[in-house]
């Protein structure tokens, strides 16, 4: 360990300033050493540098500054804050900073103490290395190595990230058992002429992108969440961004943790990010007793959360984010399929703002800092996916896609974060607090709501549900709104103004949000339908929408609307194949037989709810 | 080292500035002022040798010939489990209740560090209140933090101290912020029954605005020792608008860059650090809070109810001296309501169902509107139910709570109306009370 390179000259909040000599790089990582009381360890305290003025730097510290004094000594080191990567990160759950939060318990009990620092990466397991490449091989960055087996995925040991050029391999261990930091390999850079030494761990700074791959492409096909009106109003992109900005209590919490178990991603990374610690724990505690239908293992195994909840240090909330998103590139370079959920970007933007504000910058709006657009948008740039470099590997690809809440303040979706995240992300689910105070969940608007993909995934989203998808899709949106228009038409004017064609109008759009845009996470079956029950539910409900019941009177369509939509909606709370499941279809189908002469007389005023939904 | 310092260069409302070697950030200092009373302060910003300090008593009066001695130490609570008891402290904590300091107490630092999510559990215990709104409707679970959003005028301090009084909970810590002289004293003899598991921290209105800032550590760092020593503590915290404002207050005089209506940009960290220390703990006690926040202009989207309600599990807004069942939610309710009774949730949500029915046709008949037989119904039911559920005089345990449900249901309504299961119906509609459809 270097010695103290420099002292402290200020402190103001979880900000230190330190007088340096010598030459210091921007983010690097410091550590502050707190004079130790009698007979105790001294405690070091880790730090980035986040400013360099003249002799003196200035460092957001991750822990409680509470005790520090002006001549403290500081030590500067070369490295820039960053992660270990390599088998063994999933099923785990971290800090913000990469710290295992069961291993820190059993050293530290209860509480967190300040200053305890664990590898991410346990040192004393061991994984079965299987080499793939040879002696004398030319390889580049993220080219494999060889493999072992995490789970059940087949891990890939990569030439560092870091190597600039092409490098040739001098020597690779045999098959066996090690430990993550035992080397297994030496690369010469073909450049530099410096031979590397490798083992199945890699060191990556966390603020910057990992690019070993060949070439990003367009995404091209959707991520499905399971969630209905996601996956057909506004479909998520496998490498896409999605946002879900939302009022404190309108379920944004609950979106996320319902996509973290039935997403269909090889890899979750859930980023607790500045809120509660309870909600965590109940990931904590369900995932590994839930079974992950696609591996028939625990869902814990395809999952890593990063846990830097409200009460954990401002700074490290801040890094919290991009340890995530790191992990995810790393497992984006063996051609997974990773889903980064991150809950909340807004209390990481609140992070950024509280250091800005120490470091006296000029204010932007609500005192957030004015490169928060652009840090926002690099962030979300973090997703993507791309063709992987290994030769070996064909055209694989692998994929990040980022879904991150936002919390606006007072529910506002005019502030710099929401704004600034809608910038550029591809997708928009705002959840609106007039939803989820008439528990219409998920809360996600129908109407403001927008998602890039539905036109741009065209080609896969009509090959996994049906030729003419999108158009139908469009066109259902088209019917909600016009439904939902008539609604707001007889709130002002009254039911008696409309006819009784409009007032159906208005409850069919109504029955097709109480059975397909709504979903309630908290039922087995409902919670996460298959895709094939879902295109079915969607062809099920439009046929209900095209039906012409010929009501004569609105009081009669009330109430066999209301009838239906109770029907509907305990058929999507019965399990596939089930008796209730057939029992609730055949009644849902027993509504839409044709109808007999009598009630045909007055179709008239039925004609354009009954006319099939314009494509 | 020098600890005893005679120069203050600046003051700037509670803030003083001084020039001092060897102190920590976080330090405890005292001021002698000049007319013998002392105050504690507190380090905020050090540079070179430039120190600032939050002058718990505010700053009038201080001089800048006024000694200040740096004390070596964090803020303190002197805790004993046991000789704390039945007692009352100021918000540095310093008794209150004209009884002699702590004996034997350990100095526990305030503030402390955050629970490892790794070693929470999901909770599973309710705590009764007796409160058929909170208990029956929007149960309390046990480590919830829970606000009560409410505004000047309603009765949210004699809701707490009914709840201090009825809790099932073996310790109750009240924090007091900005309290009227006579809400402390209406606390200190409506709780001076339970006497023997109460404690409180108080500070009032009339106390320096700085001291506000410490009540919620205090309290929630005793609440921390008696919980990990296995007891069931429940904290009530009234009211945290005044401690927002307090730390507003400091962070003008440090000239900080405000976000949100003058609030600092750290409101949100700030109260969540004391919101989560909330908290459930495998094999031993459990944190369980309950704040009320006043929202001034009765505005949720203020920025204290609005960071407040992105921190807690649920609300409860109280308005109009009672609990609105429509807006208030308790989000951990349904953890415990299925192990109350199998007929908790179905009952609470046929009742609400109808209890909003009984609202709509309210609206319509004030429009003018004619009703129908089954709207005079839902009226009547509405008005039993405002008087006999809704009352906060009303005081049942749970069973009790559920079984007036369906005893005010029957009262109204036929089975079919109640739109309940068979199964419940047969088991629980009181047999002697049905009525004519
Ligand atoms: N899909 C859903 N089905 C049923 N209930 C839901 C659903 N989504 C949300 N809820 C209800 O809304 C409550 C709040 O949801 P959630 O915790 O996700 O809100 P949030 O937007 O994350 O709030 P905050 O910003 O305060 O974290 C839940 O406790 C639950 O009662
Ligand atoms: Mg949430």
């Amino acid at each position: 360990m270097s010695k103290s390179n420099a002292v402290v000259v200020g402190v103001n909040g979880n900000m230190v300033s330190a007088r340096f000599t010598g030459n210091v790089r921007m983010n690097a990582v410091a550590y502050i050493a707190l004079p130790a009381p009698a007979g105790q360890d001294v405690v070091r305290l880790k730090a980035e540098i986040i400013r360099v003025r003249g002799e003196e730097c200035d460092m957001q510290v991750f822990e409680d500054t509470r005790g520090i004094r002006i001549g403290d000594p500081v030590e500067i080191t070369e490295h820039l804050l960053a992660i270990e990567l390599g088998p063994g990160l999933l099923g785990m759950v971290y800090d913000g900073l990469g710290n295992p939060l069961e291993e820190l318990a059993q050293k530290t009990g209860f509480f967190l103490k300040r200053g305890t620092y664990l590898p991410t990466l346990a040192r004393d397991r061991k994984w079965h290395f299987k080499p793939c490449a040879h002696v004398g091989d030319k390889l580049q960055a993220g080219h494999g190595l060889g493999t072992v087996p995490e789970g059940v995925f087949t891990h890939r040991i990569m030439v560092p990230f870091g190597l600039v050029g092409a490098g040739e391999v001098l020597e690779v261990a045999p098959a066996g058992e090690y430990p993550v930091d035992h080397p297994i390999g030496k690369v010469r850079s073909l450049a530099t002429g410096r031979t590397h030494e490798v083992s199945m761990m890699q060191i990556w700074p966390v603020k910057k992108p990992i690019t070993a791959y060949a070439e990003r492409l367009l995404p091209s096909r959707p991520l499905t969440t399971r969630i209905r009106i996601v996956d057909t109003f506004f479909p998520v992109a496998e490498g896409g961004t999605a946002c879900i900005p939302g009022p404190f209590g309108s379920g944004k919490t609950v979106f996320q943790q319902s996509v973290s178990r039935y997403a269909d991603a090889d890899v979750v990374i859930v980023a607790a990010c500045g809120e509660r610690a309870g909600e965590v724990v109940e990931t904590l505690r369900e995932f590994p007793e839930l079974v992950d239908p696609r591996t028939g293992r625990s869902l814990m195994e395809r999952t890593i959360i990063i846990c830097n909840t409200s009460s954990m240090p401002v700074a490290a909330r801040e890094a919290s984010v991009y340890t995530a998103v790191t992990m995810a590139e790393y497992y984006r370079q063996m051609g997974l399929r990773v889903l980064v959920l991150a809950d909340s970007t807004s209390r990481w933007a609140q992070a950024l703002r509280e250091m800005s504000g120490r470091l006296e910058e000029i204010p932007g709006e609500e005192a957030f800092p004015a490169y928060l657009g652009s840090l926002i948008a690099a962030f979300y740039e973090r997703g993507g996916i791309v063709r992987l470099a290994d030769p070996n590997l064909g055209a694989a690809q692998g994929s990040t896609t980022i879904i991150g809440t936002v919390s606006p303040a007072g529910g506002n979706f005019e502030e710099p974060v929401t704004q600034s995240t809608l910038a550029v992300v591809g997708c928009f689910l705002g959840l609106t607090y007039a939803r989820s105070y008439a528990k219409r969940f998920p809360a996600i608007s129908p109407l403001d709501s927008w998602s890039k993909y539905l036109d741009s995934l065209k080609p896969a989203l009509e090959e996994l549900y049906a030729p003419g998808w999108v158009a139908e899709v469009r066109a259902l949106q088209r019917f909600y709104r016009e439904g939902q228009r008539i609604g707001d038409q007889m709130k002002v004017v009254g039911e008696e103004e409309l006819s009784v064609d409009e007032l159906v109008h208005f409850l069919k759009s109504e029955l097709f949000d109480a059975v397909f845009l709504q979903q309630n996470a908290y039922d087995e079956v409902d919670a996460g339908p298959s895709t094939v029950r879902t295109a079915f539910a969607l062809k099920l409900a439009r046929s209900v929408l095209e039906h012409d019941f010929g009501f004569v009177s609105k009081d009669q369509a009330r109430e066999r609307l209301l009838d239906l939509t109770s029907a509907m909606r305990n058929w999507n709370l019965a399990a596939d194949g089930s008796p209730e499941y057939e029992r609730f279809l055949s009644e849902i189908r027993g509504a839409l037989l044709p109808r007999d002469g009598a009630g045909r007389k007055n179709s008239p005023s039925n004609v354009s709810t009954a006319r099939k939904i314009q494509s | 080292m020098k600890r005893i310092y005679q120069h203050i260069e600046q003051i700037t409302g509670p803030v003083v500035m001084l020039r001092a070697k060897g102190i920590a950030y976080g330090e405890l200092a005292r001021i002698r002022l000049g007319d013998g009373a002392t105050s504690y302060a507190q380090t905020i910003k050090l540079r070179d040798d430039q120190v600032t300090l939050q002058v718990f008593a505010g700053s009038k009066g201080v001089s800048t010939g006024d000694e200040v001695e740096f004390l070596g130490h964090q803020v303190e609570l002197m805790y004993a489990a046991e000789s704390i008891l039945g007692r009352t402290f100021s918000g540095v904590g310093e008794p209150i209740d004209g009884r002699p300091p702590v004996q034997d107490a350990e100095k526990v630092e305030i503030g402390g560090p955050s629970f490892n999510p790794a070693r929470r559990i999901v909770p599973t215990r309710m705590i009764q209140t007796g409160i058929p709104m909170i208990d029956m409707f929007n149960s309390l679970v046990e480590s919830q933090k829970l606000p009560i959003f409410s505004v000047a005028g309603e009765p949210y301090n004699p809701l707490l101290a009914r709840i201090a009084l009825q809790a099932e909970a073996d310790v109750i810590i009240v924090g007091g912020m900005g309290l009227k002289y006579d809400d402390y004293l209406f606390f200190r003899d409506k709780l001076a029954p339970n006497k023997e598991r109460t404690i409180m921290f108080i500070h009032t209105a009339s106390d320096p605005v700085v001291e506000c800032i410490m009540v919620p550590d205090m309290a929630l760092a005793a609440a921390e020792r008696y919980a990990t020593a296995n007891r069931r503590v429940l904290v009530l915290l009234t009211d945290m608008t005044a401690f927002s404002d307090a730390m507003k207050e400091v962070a003008v005089a440090m000239e900080q860059i405000p976000a949100n209506r003058g609030y600092p940009g750290d409101l949100y960290s700030q109260l969540a650090a004391r919101y989560e220390k909330a908290v459930d703990i495998e094999g031993s006690g459990s944190i369980t809070i309950l704040a009320v926040t006043t929202m001034p202009g009765d505005d949720v989207t203020h920025p204290v109810p609005d960071n407040t309600g992105y921190i807690t599990e649920g609300q409860f807004y109280l308005k109009n001296g009672v609990i609105d069942p429509f807006g208030s939610l308790s989000r951990l309710k349904q953890i415990v309501n299925k192990r109350t009774r199998e007929d908790h949730a179905p009952l609470m949500n046929a009742m609400i169902q109808l209890y909003d029915s009984c609202r709509k046709v309210r609206q319509q008949q004030s429009m003018g509107f004619s009703i129908s037989d089954f709207d005079q119904k839902l009226l009547a039911y509405g008005e039993e139910f405002e008087r006999r559920m809704m009352d906060l005089e009303v005081n049942l345990p749970l069973q009790k709570q559920l079984d007036l449900g369906w005893e005010i249901l029957a009262n109204h309504f036929t089975p079919q109306q109640a739109a309940l299961s068979h199964r419940l119906i047969e088991a629980y509609w009181p047999k002697s009370r049905i009525v004519a459809a």
